[in-house]
């Protein structure tokens, strides 16, 4: 199940023309505000109607300019997830959940009432009404609503861009098991970059109505040429991994390509794969292998480019092993290092994050 | 009630509301078909077709009445065919003084349900449609719903409207009792007669009596209305 785009449409200011491939997994449509991510889900889910160009799920095409192929909203079979949540407010929590079920084509697989509510924890909430549901709980009823409808993709244009801090990290594992047990492809729109390298497997970037960008979650998030994109403070790479061992002393050690990396203790058993998430601000180069430092983690490695941008700064991309690391530092630094492509070098790591764990994936 | 109306005040009384009712039954459906055209949907010829709902509203009712006549009378043009097809006569008929009154309810009722559509977030029937709902059952489950305080305040307005017709009435079908004679029409006839007053007060009780019971009703439904499209 994949979905292909190849779209123009006239926006105020620009443009869109905007081509790309979500594959199965997760594929965040990243881009800032105004970029046309909106306009791109919209015309996805049929609720607008490109210029030109097509649009095709499995290659089944949803809309094709040439062939006059438009297909209704209610045709199209894809769950959208709105960031609005959109829940009918006369129905109750079951009624919302269940509304889509009679249109489900009959002997399509899926789960059923009682294993979304179990997914998304809404069993004690489906005799409520939306009014009396907090923003996080009308947002999980509103994941189970497109899933029940059984639709052959999802769209989430910024589900959780209307909630908190505490909100986003109350809901995002459950985004994370959604995505882990439908199997079913997402298209995930976001102007955020944590919640990009938390979920995303691919990574779409948008920016003022072209694609400037797309490919694996690993390698967009660590390339030195989107830094600008996903901003100096949010900039990262990203890495596979998993639990090496559990330390005595309260430490995890997680095995990356190009070593070890030790973090405050995980939950999950050794085997665990998982996925690491390094800010380029946060990552120190030096030119032998430190000693005397505080820092736990730090790996070798080589420098692949350097970029420079306005300021003082430089971003250094560094392969460790078979990963890409993503590296700030000041030019007068990169000078009296004498940082070039080739150079051995050591990236001291200061902060490491997990960005994602793929739960029963051993 | 019945021994304290007399039998021609009676008469006018059951044939006023036989006449509301069966006018407000007539005009909701196109009233909410009407209302969401309006509200919803571009069209060539959409002003016009604003203009003429409101029509009855802005005109002289004796000018809405006599053109109800050289439209729906027996030799107009429509009144003609009815007649002919169907064998439905309005001239000087009860039928008539429902037509009549549902013609001038109609600016009301679609007003009513109009500002009532408006208010649906559009973005929930979206959101319906992408669930897999075709545009009828779209309707029926969440516009419906939703804009039920508005419909039912409408059915109210046009009611108490349909109620209270007079002049459009009188041209069209005229005052005949037990046929045509409404309440307005009663009171009117019995105010022109000595020692009518009596009469003419009793039914403006009624008259009264039956708008504010029509009020306390649309009150309760639509509050009960309200409170299950609030999502509370």
């Amino acid at each position: 199940m994949s979905l292909e785009v190849d779209i123009t449409h006239p926006l105020a200011g620009f443009d869109l023309r905007v081509a790309f491939e979500a594959p199965g997994g997760v594929t965040a449509l990243f881009g800032r505000s105004g970029a046309g991510k909106t306009t791109v889900i919209n015309a996805i889910a049929g609720l607008l109607r490109p210029q030109a160009g097509r649009i095709l799920l499995s290659g089944v095409p949803l809309f094709d300019a040439k062939a006059r192929v438009n297909l209704p909203v209610h045709r199209r079979r894809l769950g959208y997830v709105f960031q609005d949540g959109r829940l009918f407010p006369h129905l109750s929590v079951r009624q919302n959940l269940t509304y889509g079920c009679r249109f489900a084509p009959r002997g399509e697989p899926g789960p059923g009432l009682d294993e979304v509510a179990d997914l998304l924890g809404l069993g004690p909430l489906l005799d409520r009404r939306p009014g009396a549901l907090s923003g996080g709980e009308k947002q999980r009823v509103a994941f189970g609503r497109a899933l029940l409808a059984r639709p052959g993709m999802l769209l989430m244009d910024e589900p959780l861009a209307a909630l908190d801090a505490a909100r986003k990290e109350e809901i995002l594992p459950y985004l994370e098991r959604l995505r882990d047990q439908s199997g079913l492809p997402i298209l995930y729109v976001s102007h955020s970059v944590a919640e990009v390298a938390r979920l995303a497997t691919t990574v779409v970037v948008l920016e003022a109505g072209r694609v400037v960008r797309a490919g694996p979650a690993e390698q967009v998030l660590s390339d030195p040429a989107m830094v600008r994109q996903f901003g100096l403070r949010e900039a990262g790479a990203v890495l596979p991994a998993h639990i090496a061992r559990h330390h005595a002393d309260g430490l995890t050690e997680l095995a990356v390509s190009g070593g070890r990396l030790f973090l405050p203790e995980m939950d999950q058993p050794p085997g665990t794969r998982t996925r690491v998430r390094i800010l380029a601000h946060d990552v120190i180069v030096a030119d032998r292998a430190p000693e005397g430092l505080s820092a736990l983690n730090i790996l070798p490695g080589e420098v692949v480019a350097l970029r420079e941008g306005q300021g003082p700064g430089v971003v250094v991309q560094i392969r460790c092993g078979g990963d890409l690391l993503l590296a700030r530092v000041t030019r007068r630094s990169a000078e009296a290092l004498a940082l070039a492509p080739g150079r051995r070098v050591y990236a001291v790591i200061k902060t490491v994050s997990i960005a994602r764990t793929d739960v029963g994936a051993g | 009630m019945a021994d304290w109306l007399g039998p021609e005040e009676w008469q006018a009384v059951a044939l006023s509301l036989k006449v509301s009712l069966w006018a407000i039954v007539l005009s909701l459906p196109f009233g909410i078909l009407t209302a969401y055209a309006l509200a919803r949907w571009s069209f060539p010829g959409k002003q016009v077709l604003n203009g003429i709902v409101h029509l009855p509203l802005i005109l002289p009712p004796v000018v809405t009445g006599y053109l109800l006549l050289l439209t729906f009378g027996r030799r107009g043009p429509v009144g003609g065919l009815l007649d002919d097809w169907f064998g439905l006569v309005f001239a000087f008929r009860w039928t008539g003084a429902a037509l009549a009154a549902a013609i001038m309810a109609f600016p009301l009722v679609v007003r009513a349900i109009r500002l009532a559509i408006e208010a649906v977030d559009p973005r929930l029937e979206q959101a319906a449609a992408t669930l897999g709902a075709p545009r009828l059952w779209v309707f029926a489950t969440v516009t419906l719903p939703l804009i039920l305080p508005g419909v039912i305040a409408g059915a109210i307005l046009g009611f108490a409207k349909a109620m209270g017709e007079f002049g459009a009435t009188i041209t069209f079908v005229s005052n005949i009792p037990g046929q045509t004679q409404t309440l307005p029409s009663a009171i009117y006839t019995f105010l022109q007669v000595p020692g009518g007053d009596a009469s003419a007060l009793r039914l403006v009780a009624v008259s009264v009596a039956v708008a504010m019971a029509a009020l306390t009703v649309s009150e309760v439904l639509a509050r009960r209305a309200a409170k299950r499209v609030s999502g509370a």
